[in-house]
């Protein structure tokens, strides 16, 4: 049982390539060892910035022989048939058998593969992985053909028993397999033979490799720890940079920087979005004052000096770095504190979408939303609205230019430093939120309304220039912004009717499309500015638009989609509804609600008020789960049934009449008297909307509906009795109706 | 072999200490540059001159754009002036300058000991790599005013970036066969920090004891501040837009014009056109400038030159420079 060891030596592989490549030559070696006939015990794949490594224990030596059999034409065939089968076989004639069967005799072809050796199947698969080896993004060098994901220099491929090990014969365009790597490029550049996977990783480590990126990954958290610790820090948690850092080197050498006192009074995020992204250090917070006081750095290589001048160098290259943020803040500082005019300005330059318009526009459109939305979320509208006009700015602002990442961050700072309220401020820090699903949703009212104008002037932006999500493709983060809505509404039980907000801000979205549309020269985009200027109560039933339509679809297919957007909005408002509506099953069944029964509420009035949808649906969920649900359910849906399949037969529908003097037995007589009492208090629960009221004054029905369909034949033959319990069982459907489309229930 | 240890125990107070100290280090700017000349010349790189026009950056001299093209090997060093108007900064920023100088390195095929030569380039300029701590990090690069992309690194030293290392994969459109290995080297900055200079007009340009000592600001502050003004306020837009169209449409021009001189000698024109589309990337950086070019019109811009330099390169790789062979390379 021989182990394989394979090492692919390159020049150095980036480091977000790593941990996928891993996987990938894991699975492809392996993969092609077993489809060959080998079996093995086990695979582990590491890796370093300049290799990728594989070892493969209790590998079989070779593949077991296969004998396949396959039965041909019959003897007496002719002979076509039988050439066939000796090509399909690549047999001759003399080669087959000849066995007697019911119908005759047929031949035989057996055909016969031997086993072959673990050598030459490993030389096999590893040729195969190098030449179709997955990367993000491969490159040629030099004069060959080639592809790797850098230059690849050497391979080690070699299987190793008892007996000693054995180089596997493979030459890739020009590198031939070996048993022979290198060590640290810098402190330990000789090559070296390894004879398996033990020695390999050993030597590798004298050379001072630390193989195993899971080892490096914690020898870099516990030496940074140390290091803060003896300091009494604390290292700023960043798994992301983490990850890369342990894949940025072969020898962790974690170094423990000051940072100088002139740059201490930077917020902390703009010194850790620095140090992160110009040079891949972690942020060391001081605990006492909060603020973040250090950095570490982590080198590749111990130098005789203990990375004294490594630390230098790179305190140097902070300071530069910081100089330029300190010079950008207070730069900013100084335009936030004369009223942030430039950047008013300076976001007309800015371009949002190439048909939605500039950054300006969408402030204007943000800004009015959030007005309207105000008093929804219980903000004043004039606040709102000066802090949507707010939120953006920070855009124009340098910090933001130099590190996009720290846009609403620095909005706060500046808002602040404008000396606009703390209201304010913070909301333009947190309008972005929530953005991931595991994002904390703002509370504070003026960030909940401008949040939320964001998100749907989005939403009803890309809806009437028709950019709506397709499959996969969501270039827009449109899902994203959808389910932040919903947990803005929902986290805050916010009472907001979207539709009204639809219809205010569709014709606004389509307004900013259909004046850039018009920016162009053509005759008939000129004929929609004019147009657009005309108010849209105005133009709905203008001749001239249906002229426009018509001109529109032969021109540009989307400037249809603008103009409906602009003119009739409730067709572009149904559509995001229903968009919303999927995104808040989504969201629903993860919180243990069916779909189901959210689509038997939706199809109820009032299904833009998506607090009111949860509400309904939880407590009709709630219902379904207890001992009456069910079989309340079963009553309801047959009674729907039979009355369905009477009002089919009969063409009449049954709906109104129903007369207790024609009562014949006790049990419609008490479903009579059971409905008499549910009725009045299911509508005022509902009207209330106090639905577990409503919920508990419908499973009073489910004894009396059981019993009825228990005692009672309904499609008998006296019509005056069919025809009262028909109109009896539509009430049932009605106070079933008052509640939820029972129907579209499953079970 | 290691460099004499004299920063010991520098530590973290010492944050402006030289980055490498000792005896045999550079002294000042030129020797950084002549350092890399003679380093590179010992390797057998004909060292160029730079090219005599305007560029952003050293991958412009057609040393490189042109010659990473074709099969015919090439190995080339060169000092290249840069512009990029929209970095002036008055001279007064440590480290904006409008004008500034690369170092480039051109090697085609690249050879399988690229990284090993170019970490001999650090050990030249006094950078050894057994102090410091050099790193390649992944960074793909991409002109799309050249129609040019390859992949490779930044080179990290002790956290700074001093060089961009790249395989050239593709030039003006076409896939690079052989593949070019290119080298820049930004020579200001890395300069400075071996110089251990804080401010790039502090950095001595000559050896601080020459009879006439001259700083880099000494060279450049009052250019910095000239070409700032220039660049940002003064530059003729309308006259700089005619200009490109001119510019383009010379290019074209040139590219149309029949292969055969009046003399019926075969002369196509890749190099003269391709300078007209130098000329017309660089009136657009300025254009750039005078921030009168709007983010959709940046696009279009940047086509209008790709289109010029790929029509270029489509001429160039019929031509002897790209496909004959080196006098005395056995092909």
């Amino acid at each position: 049982m021989p182990d394989l060891l394979i090492e692919l030596f390159s020049e150095e592989i980036p480091a977000r390539m790593q941990s996928r490549a891993r996987e990938d030559l894991r699975r492809l070696i392996t993969d092609g060892l077993v489809e060959a006939g080998l079996t093995y015990r086990s695979a582990n794949a590491l890796s370093t910035p300049r290799r990728l490594a594989l070892a493969v224990e209790g590998l079989t030596a070779q593949s077991r022989p296969v004998r396949e059999e396959r039965k041909g034409p019959r003897t007496d065939a002719p002979a076509g048939a039988i050439e066939g089968f000796l090509r399909s076989t690549g047999l001759t004639l003399e080669q087959l058998e000849r066995r007697a069967e019911k119908k005759g005799e047929v031949f035989f072809a057996v055909i016969e593969r031997p086993g072959r050796g673990a050598p030459e199947i490993v030389a096999e698969v590893l040729e195969a992985a190098i030449r179709d080896f997955p990367w993000p993004k491969s490159m040629r060098w030099g004069s060959g053909p080639l592809r790797w994901v850098r230059p690849l220099h050497s391979i080690i491929a070699i299987l190793s028993d008892e007996a000693g090990a054995q180089v596997v014969p493979l030459t890739v365009d020009g590198i031939t397999a070996g048993d022979t790597t290198r060590g640290h490029r810098f402190m330990a550049p000789d090559a070296f033979r390894v004879t398996g996977f033990d020695d390999y990783a050993a030597k590798l480590r004298r050379a001072r490799v630390m193989l195993d990126p899971a080892e490096r990954d914690s020898a870099i958290r516990q030496e940074a720890a140390t290091r803060a610790f003896a300091r009494g820090w604390e290292i700023v948690a960043d798994e992301g940079l983490m990850a890369e850092l342990a894949g940025l080197v072969e020898w962790p050498v974690p170094l423990m920087g000051v940072i100088e006192d002139r740059f201490l009074d930077l917020p902390p995020e703009v010194l850790q979005t620095s140090m992160k992204a110009h040079q891949k250090f972690l942020s060391a917070r001081n605990p006492r004052t909060g603020r973040i006081e250090g950095f570490v750095t982590v080198a590749n290589i111990e130098t005789p000096d203990d990375g004294a001048t490594i630390l230098a160098g790179n305190q140097r290259v902070l300071a530069a770095r910081l100089s330029d943020a300190a010079f950008f803040w207070e730069n900013d500082l100084r335009e936030a504190r004369s009223g942030m005019e430039t950047w008013k300005k300076g976001l007309e330059a800015v371009t949002f979408h190439a048909k939605l318009g500039s950054q300006a526009d969408r402030v204007e459109r943000i800004a009015a939303l959030a007005r309207e939305i105000a008093p929804a979320v219980g903000a004043d509208p004039d606040q709102a609205e000066q802090a949507a006009r707010v939120a953006k700015l920070d855009l124009r602002s340098a910090m933001v230019g130099e590190f996009p990442e720290l846009q609403g961050t620095m909005g706060r700072y500046y808002a602040q430093a404008a000396g606009l309220p703390d209201a304010v401020a913070d909301a333009a820090r947190d309008h972005y939120s929530p953005l991931g699903p595991s994002d904390e949703v703002p509370s504070a009212p003026m960030s909940v309304a401008v949040a939320l104008a964001d998100k749907l002037d989005t939403l009803t932006g890309f809806w009437a220039i028709d950019e709506k999500p397709t499959g996969s493709k969501d270039p827009f983060a449109l899902r994203r912004a959808a389910l932040g809505v919903i947990r803005l509404v929902l986290g805050n039980k916010l009472r907001l009717v979207l539709n009204d907000v639809f219809f205010s801000s569709l014709p606004a979205n389509a307004k900013s499309a259909l004046s850039v549309l018009s920016a162009d020269a053509s005759a008939t985009r000129e004929k929609y500015a004019s147009l657009s200027k005309i108010p849209a109560a105005q133009l709905l039933h203008n001749e001239l638009i249906a002229a426009l339509f018509e001109e529109a679809e032969k021109a540009e297919p989307e400037s249809k989609t603008v103009l409906i957007a602009a003119y009739d909005p409730e067709i572009v408002a149904a559509d995001l509804l229903a968009f919303l509506h999927d995104r808040l099953k989504v969201h629903l069944r993860d919180q243990g609600i069916r779909h189901d029964v959210i689509d038997a509420v939706l199809a109820m009035p009032g299904s833009d008020d998506l607090t009111l949808v949860v509400n309904r649906a939880t407590a009709l969920n709630a219902m379904l789960g207890t001992g009456d649900g069910p079989n309340l359910l079963q009553g309801l849906k047959r009674a729907a049934n039979i009355l369905a399949q009477a009002e089919e037969k009969d063409g009449v529908e049954y709906s109104f009449g129903a007369d207790p003097k024609f009562a014949d037995t006790d049990e419609e007589r008490a479903l009579f008297a059971a409905l008499d009492a549910a009725e009045p208090k299911i509508s005022a629960a509902m009207r209330a909307e106090d639905f577990p009221a409503a919920m508990a004054a419908i499973a009073a029905l489910r004894a009396p509906i059981d019993a009825f369909f228990e005692a009672v034949q309904v499609n008998t033959d006296n019509q005056i009795l069919r025809r009262n319990r028909l109109n009896l069982l539509s009430r049932i459907r009605g106070a079933g109706r008052l509640i939820a489309d029972f129907g579209k229930i499953e079970g | 072999m290691t460099s004499p240890q004299t920063d010991q125990g520098a530590g973290i107070a010492d944050a402006g200490a030289r980055a490498t100290p000792g005896a045999n280090g550079p002294r000042c700017f030129q020797d950084v540059i002549l350092r890399l000349q003679s380093y590179w010349a010992a390797t057998g790189c004909a060292v160029l001159q730079p090219y005599d026009m305007e560029v952003g950056a050293g991958t412009f001299h057609p040393a490189t754009t042109l010659r990473s093209l074709g099969t015919r090997p090439w190995a080339a060093a060169y000092v290249q002036p840069s512009r990029r108007p929209t970095d002036g900064r008055y001279g007064e920023n440590p480290n904006r300058l409008q004008h500034y100088y690369q170092y480039q390195v051109i090697i085609k095929p690249s050879p399988p000991d690229l990284q090993d030569l170019y970490l001999g380039s650090l050990r030249a300029i006094g950078l050894d790599p057994l102090i410091h701590d050099v790193r390649f990090v992944e960074d793909d690069w991409e002109s799309p005013t050249l129609g040019a992309w390859g992949l490779g690194w930044e080179v990290w030293c002790d956290g700074m970036e001093v060089s961009q290392f790249t395989y050239f994969q593709q030039v003006g459109g076409h896939d690079c066969r052989p593949v070019s290995g290119e080298l820049t080297y930004g020579l200001e900055r890395l300069a400075m920090y071996v110089l251990g200079v804080e401010h790039v007009m502090d950095m001595p340009f000559n050896a601080p004891d020459s009879p006439i000592p001259l700083t880099y600001g000494d060279v450049f502050r009052q250019t910095e501040r000239e070409y700032s003004r220039w660049n940002f306020e003064v530059a003729d837009t309308d006259m700089l837009l005619a200009h490109f169209r001119d510019a383009e449409a010379e290019c074209a021009r040139i590219l149309q014009a029949p292969a055969e001189d009046s003399a019926g000698r075969r002369i196509p024109m890749a190099h003269p056109a391709y300078d007209q589309a130098i000329k017309a990337s660089h009136i657009f950086n300025l254009l750039d400038a005078r921030g009168v070019i709007s983010v959709t019109e940046r696009q279009a811009y940047i086509g209008r030159v790709r289109a010029l330099a790929k029509a270029c390169a489509d001429l160039f790789v019929t031509t002897e420079a790209a496909t004959g062979t080196t006098p005395g390379d056995v092909a």
